[in-house]
């Protein structure tokens, strides 16, 4: 089970979510991905992402100046 | 048992594509969705950008629409080959600078190349939500035909709500669809349309009858073309484009364009490109964050720290002081008096 991570800071939306996309279709499920980002509009759309193509959100974290969101792959 | 055949829908986040699969999920045919990312496509983050619209809810709509018709989703990234359709566009332009005939061959175009990429789901056809008469240009009755074949998608392309008006595709040929329970919508009258929505127990849908990109915009796109001139090449990069969605933009000389922004998140998001772009601001008085597009030479920088001035809380002081810092941060301060309104003239707005 592999922890990868993605460095989407400065992109806005809908960016941070097809680099997301396409990171993913190459993992296991199972696997784990954090996506470091900046554009807040990812709080709402990685989630909702996830929700509809069966994957989870499993951490977010908020800090100053960036946001990391970490989706476990699904099946 | 038959087969249940599949779909794939190009969803914009509008309403039409909205029902379009709905109609579809009706007859029991599953549905992906797919979205194609412009760079031009407008985000409900920015218009969320400006303060004024911050309590809009922060959300993509081609998600928020594949989230409420329970699909799955792909957003794919065109950016780079969007270019060649917007700068050479076959059947030219609409009123602005949206290329929307080739736009619509190009999206369907790239839709048939994913489901042959894709052909282990199995696939059947696609849809749109597209309705004859509804958009002056890539919606009439004789391009529906030329998208149709030069898409590639020829009659494996269903449009759920007017196929009644147009020739039998596949899908109502084979009986994988039903072709009676399928619409003939046309015109601009938006009633039907809202109407089917509410009987869906559909709400809260992203603007009925807007554009689905910036292209379609008047002013966007006079930037567009001011940009181009200015540059002498139509050559664009993402940020580019995004930038134009962005702030007052003023052009006092062909060499250079300030960008300024109009409110407290506006300046946030422009502060994200000093590593870009010259960047200048008030250090005596709060105000702006400008961006400078083009080449600021130093006998040009009292104009462009001026014009900054005015824009800030210092507009009637009599001297504000303004720092100018190029992207590799060496940084200048130049004292000066704010051009009055009347100085900064129309016609540098573009
Ligand atoms: S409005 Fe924009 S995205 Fe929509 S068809 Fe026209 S050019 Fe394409």
């Amino acid at each position: 089970m592999s922890h990868q991570q993605l460095d989407a800071r400065r992109l806005l939306c809908p960016m941070p979510v097809i680099k997301t996309q396409n990171q993913v279709v190459q993992m296991q499920p199972g696997d784990e991905l954090e996506v470091i980002c900046t554009d807040p509009g990812a709080l709402n759309d990685i989630p909702a992402w996830a929700r509809i193509n069966g994957h989870s959100v499993i951490q977010t974290v908020q800090s100053e100046d960036e946001i990391r969101i970490t989706v476990r792959v699904g099946a | 048992m038959t087969k249940q055949h599949k779909a794939v829908a190009l969803i914009s986040g509008g309403l039409d594509s909205m029902l379009a699969v709905r109609v579809l999920q009706e007859q029991g045919i599953e549905v992906e969705g797919i979205n194609f990312y412009t760079g031009f496509c407008v985000e409900g983050h920015t218009h969320a950008i400006r303060n004024h619209d911050k309590d809009k809810q922060k959300r993509n709509n081609a998600l928020w629409v594949a989230e409420q018709l329970g699909i799955k989703l792909h957003i794919v990234d065109v950016i780079e080959e969007y270019k060649d359709v917007l700068l050479n566009p076959k059947h030219g332009y609409g009123a602005n600078m949206n290329p929307c005939l080739d736009c619509k061959i190009f999206m369907v175009g790239k839709a048939v190349e994913w489901v042959k990429n894709h052909h282990k789901d199995g696939f059947d056809f696609i849809v749109t939500g597209e309705v004859i008469g509804q958009r002056p240009m890539s919606q009439r009755k004789h391009t529906m035909p030329i998208i149709s074949e030069e898409s590639g998608a020829d009659d494996l392309l269903l449009r759920p709500l007017c196929a009644k008006n147009l020739p039998e595709t596949k899908p109502e040929r084979e009986g994988w669809v039903d072709r009676e329970q399928l619409y003939d919508f046309h015109g601009r009258n938006r009633k039907p349309q809202i109407a089917l929505a509410k009987q869906f127990g559909l709400h809260d849908f992203a603007s009925p009858a807007g554009g689905c990109c910036f292209l379609t915009d008047k002013s966007y796109s006079d930037k567009l073309v001011d940009l181009w001139q200015a540059r002498n090449s139509r050559e664009y990069e993402l940020d580019d484009i995004m930038l134009l969605k962005v702030g007052r933009h003023i052009r006092p000389t062909e060499e250079f364009k300030l960008i300024i922004a109009r409110d407290a998140g506006e300046s946030k998001f422009l502060e994200g490109y000093r590593k870009q772009y010259t960047s200048i601001h008030a250090l005596s008085h709060s105000g702006p964050m400008a961006l400078v597009d083009g080449e600021l030479k130093q006998d040009q920088y009292p104009l462009a720290a001026a014009i900054v001035a005015r824009f800030g809380q210092g507009r009637s002081a009599d001297e504000v002081e303004i720092d100018i810092a190029t992207p590799d941060q060496q940084r200048q301060q130049v004292k000066t008096a704010p051009l009055s309104a009347e100085e900064v003239l129309q016609e540098w707005y573009v």
